[in-house]
């Protein structure tokens, strides 16, 4: 952050907010499971061309994209599970959050 | 132009004259007739300016106020109970820092309903963060709408143009209608800093928190409290942009000199009688009848209550022996509001003057002269006998 | 004048833009996550939004950053229509005749406190979009009844018996002013909700999107079955998709593909969220003749 300097321009006399992603921080810290998805299962990954994309199309939060495996943004997915849910394959499984972190304490070793 | 017309009349003069671009409005007595001309205007194509009749005075407001953030003029008008109405409307205006003019014709407030003239409808919004100027005559009212434009506009914070129900609304009285080239060169066009815009989004009035954040460009933009510090600053800051402007009118179209008071035989007065509105000029005759009997009175109206011209009050005041406050409201369970504000100004004075406050006008109860005569009389020849409670003008039981 | 229908969005051709930035903070799960995510897909980059206070309000983030990546006036709860009447009056003076102004207000905002301004901006043939997000109580103060909560609902001022009253039909009221097209939608059907924004986009005068938005927070289910429970509400025919144009009512969607089809029953829909938990069966049985009556008239119109 830095210093607080005395604006006196036109921003300074009203709130006057600019568009910018992590408004509420890094969202991803919200989640308890995490969806991942089997490009085994999923259909545009396993038919590889555009297809279903109902992940894409629930995601409130627009963290999945719509390619070719559909990649899920977890620094801002807030794990809600619809994406699990809505999937027609069944491609995405919600895994334990701990066991993620449990890899990466691994990792550091 | 010399015309001879009503005072509601000058108002959607000074209206036309100053191309707003947006009026939105709701009918109440006795603002009808400056709202009814203003649509005549605009339906006769004499003004270029979107007329929109809505369903409330809280819509009115609402309507200047996104009319005023996407880049517009915008004018509303009222009375009384409908200025209540906006009250929410009205901080909101303030606090999104808004140019936008309203006239507040003069008007009791209910309950028991009256229609007819006091200031307890405009004086009970003077904390709202608007800018208030009061009106004596015709001719101040055009004047002081066009003014109105130019310091809103220029210190970003809405104005209230402010006068009395049916003694200046609907009352006939000669003024000048000014040349619109004339008005062009004292006004410019409006030109804010920001306004809506798909090519620049924004998003304006979110919600603040307590303490400041970086923006996203990681700068800390200043939060809740530097804004509300900075409307008040520009506020005070309007107390010399009001007397500059004025110098600009005057240089144009020849009225001006007195932006914050007017006084009248006040140069070796010993007695001011001070108060808002036409009332004063009411007051006037009073003078001229004590000063036949060598009293040393004279009378000031009070131009621009908010922001409160504390320095120029402590001038005009401080050297007189009583200053005697005479107001259409008043704080209910203290005392009339205006009296405390001059107080309060003079309380740092070397020479504190007494200070009277007379309560009278209430509901449109008649203001007679000889009232005003035995109470203005009363507190020049016995100052001392009358304490800091408000005294009751006209109160018949 | 005849109704018309657009050709179907699908999901591998609707806009891939994003025009709300992740990281917000709305809840997970968030049903009004998904068609605002979708509906300004729907309305596009020339548009100037207004919004009262609602969970909106916070999604669209705290100043000094927006997740919105529209313009955005935020106005006082009760003056949603009219702040988009003055952003409408300050178009047509600036001589602008492309952006869209589009207010977005909760259920609230929309059927009790906005009822009044947007009653004002409907009769006076504003041409704007109104679109309600219907979470069937007030959630951005913590779950307090509103006009829209349904018979029998828990919320935190009806926290024991549930809401004696009934849901008020706010399309109706708004439908009742002659206005070009009112729809309702509901967040289970965002491509739905799409197509009928896209189309109200095309037509002059006050267009009403009333859109049935289920809350987990509020509710009481998951947040992974936002979408599931939305359609429930669909397919046992309590929460039906139409549009009304140029007066003209039809069924569409989902609820048109229900005529002559047996429909769940209400019952299953209760049974998923914990608000409905004070519902007896006798009431259960109740609402479900209603809606049998209800679905009784669509069938001998359709």
């Amino acid at each position: 952050m830095k210093p607080v300097t005395k604006k006196t321009t036109f921003a300074c006399r009203k709130s006057h907010s600019e568009p910018g992603p992590g408004d509420g921080g890094r969202t991803g810290s919200w989640r308890v499971k995490r969806p991942v998805i089997d490009p085994e299962k999923c259909i545009p990954a396993k038919r590889n061309k555009p297809a279903c994309f109902t992940c894409w199309l629930f995601c409130p939060d627009g963290v999945i994209s719509r390619t070719i495996p559909p990649a899920i943004d977890y620094e801002y997915c807030k794990g809600c599970e619809i994406c699990a849910e809505e999937c027609p394959a069944g491609a995405i499984t919600m895994v334990d959050e701990t066991l993620f972190i449990i890899e990466e304490k691994q990792e550091e070793k | 132009m010399h015309i001879i017309e009503s005072g509601n009349v000058a108002a959607a003069s000074g209206v036309k004259l100053a191309k707003v671009q947006v009026i939105a409005a709701y009918p109440i007595t006795p603002q009808t007739p400056l709202t009814e001309k203003l649509s005549e205007f605009v339906d006769s194509g004499e003004m270029d300016a979107q007329y929109i009749p809505v369903e409330s005075e809280h819509s009115a407001l609402a309507v200047c106020i996104a009319a005023s953030s996407a880049g517009t003029r915008a004018f509303t008008a009222t009375s009384a109970n409908g200025l209540l109405y906006m009250h929410e409307q009205l901080q909101w205006a303030a606090g999104a820092r808004l140019p936008i003019v309203m006239c507040v014709v003069n008007r009791g407030i209910g309950a028991p309903w009256t229609v007819w003239n006091d200031h307890q409808d405009s004086i009970s919004q003077r904390d709202t963060g608007w800018i208030q100027l009061y009106c004596c005559d015709h001719q101040q009212i055009i004047d002081t709408v066009l003014q109105a434009f130019y310091l809103a506009e220029t210190v970003s914070v809405p104005v209230m143009v402010c006068y009395d129900g049916y003694i200046l609304s609907h009352t006939y009285m000669p003024f000048d209608i000014p040349e619109q080239t004339d008005v062009d060169r004292f006004l410019p066009p409006f030109s804010p800093a920001y306004a809506l815009d798909p090519k620049q989004p924004a998003n304006l009035n979110t919600v603040t928190l307590p303490d400041v954040r970086p923006d996203v460009r990681g700068d800390v933009a200043p939060g809740y409290m530097e804004i509300r510090h900075n409307l008040h600053m520009d506020m005070r800051a309007a107390i010399t942009v009001a007397a500059d402007i004025d110098r600009k009118f005057e240089d144009i179209f020849g009225r001006g000199g007195n932006p914050f008071i007017e006084p009248y035989r006040c140069d070796d007065a010993d007695f001011v009688a001070i108060c808002l509105g036409s009332l004063s000029y009411h007051l006037r005759d009073v003078v001229d009848i004590l000063r036949e009997e060598g009293i040393p009175v004279g009378v000031m109206g009070l131009r621009l209550y908010r922001p409160f011209p504390n320095q120029a009050v402590r001038n005009a005041l401080s050297s007189r022996k009583a200053v005697i406050v005479f107001e259409k409201a008043l704080s209910y369970g203290n005392q009339g509001a205006l009296y405390g504000d001059i107080k309060s100004a003079l309380y740092t004075a070397d020479n504190r003057p007494i200070v009277h406050n007379y309560i009278l006008g209430l509901g449109g109860r008649e203001i007679k002269t000889h009232h005003l005569e035995k109470a203005l009389r009363e507190s020049c020849t016995a100052p001392d006998a009358i304490g800091d409670t408000p005294v009751w003008i006209g109160l018949k039981m | 004048m005849t109704t018309t229908s657009a050709a179907k969005t699908t999901i591998l051709n609707l806009p891939e833009d994003e025009l709300v930035h992740p990281g917000n903070r709305a809840c997970a799960g968030c049903g009004l996550s998904i068609i605002y995510r979708i509906g300004l897909k729907a309305l596009g980059r020339d548009t100037i939004l207004v919004v009262p206070p609602s969970c909106l309000t916070v999604l669209q983030g705290l100043y000094p950053i927006a997740a919105t990546q529209l313009p955005c006036l935020n106005v006082t709860f009760a003056s949603t229509a009219a702040g988009a009447t003055g952003i409408l009056g300050a178009m047509r003076a600036k001589k602008n005749e492309t952006t869209t102004v589009a207010a977005w207000a909760g259920d609230g905002g929309t059927s009790d406190i906005g009822l009044q301004a947007l009653s004002g901006a409907c009769e006076r043939g504003e041409n704007f979009i109104f679109i309600c997000y219907d979470n069937e109580a007030y959630m951005n103060t913590g779950v307090q009844r509103s006009g829209t909560t349904p018979q029998g609902v828990i919320t935190t001022t009806t926290p024991f018996s549930g809401k004696a009253q009934r849901k008020k039909d706010v399309p109706s009221i708004i439908a009742a002013h002659g206005i070009p097209y009112v729809a309702t939608a509901s967040a289970a059907y965002p491509l739905d909700f799409f197509d009928k924004i896209t189309k109200a986009k095309t037509m002059k005068g006050p267009k009403y999107i009333h859109v049935h938005t289920p809350c987990p927070s509020g509710w009481g289910f998951h947040s992974r079955f936002t979408v599931k429970i939305g359609a429930l509400a669909v397919e046992t025919g309590l929460f039906d998709l139409y549009e009304i144009e140029n007066q003209k009512f039809r069924l569409t969607g989902a609820s048109e593909k229900l005529i002559g089809k047996k429909r769940k029953p209400v019952k299953e829909y209760f049974k998923t969220q914990s608000r409905f938990k004070a519902l007896t069966d006798d009431q259960m049985a109740d609402i479900q003749k209603e809606i049998d009556a209800k679905w009784e008239g669509y069938q001998q119109v359709a």
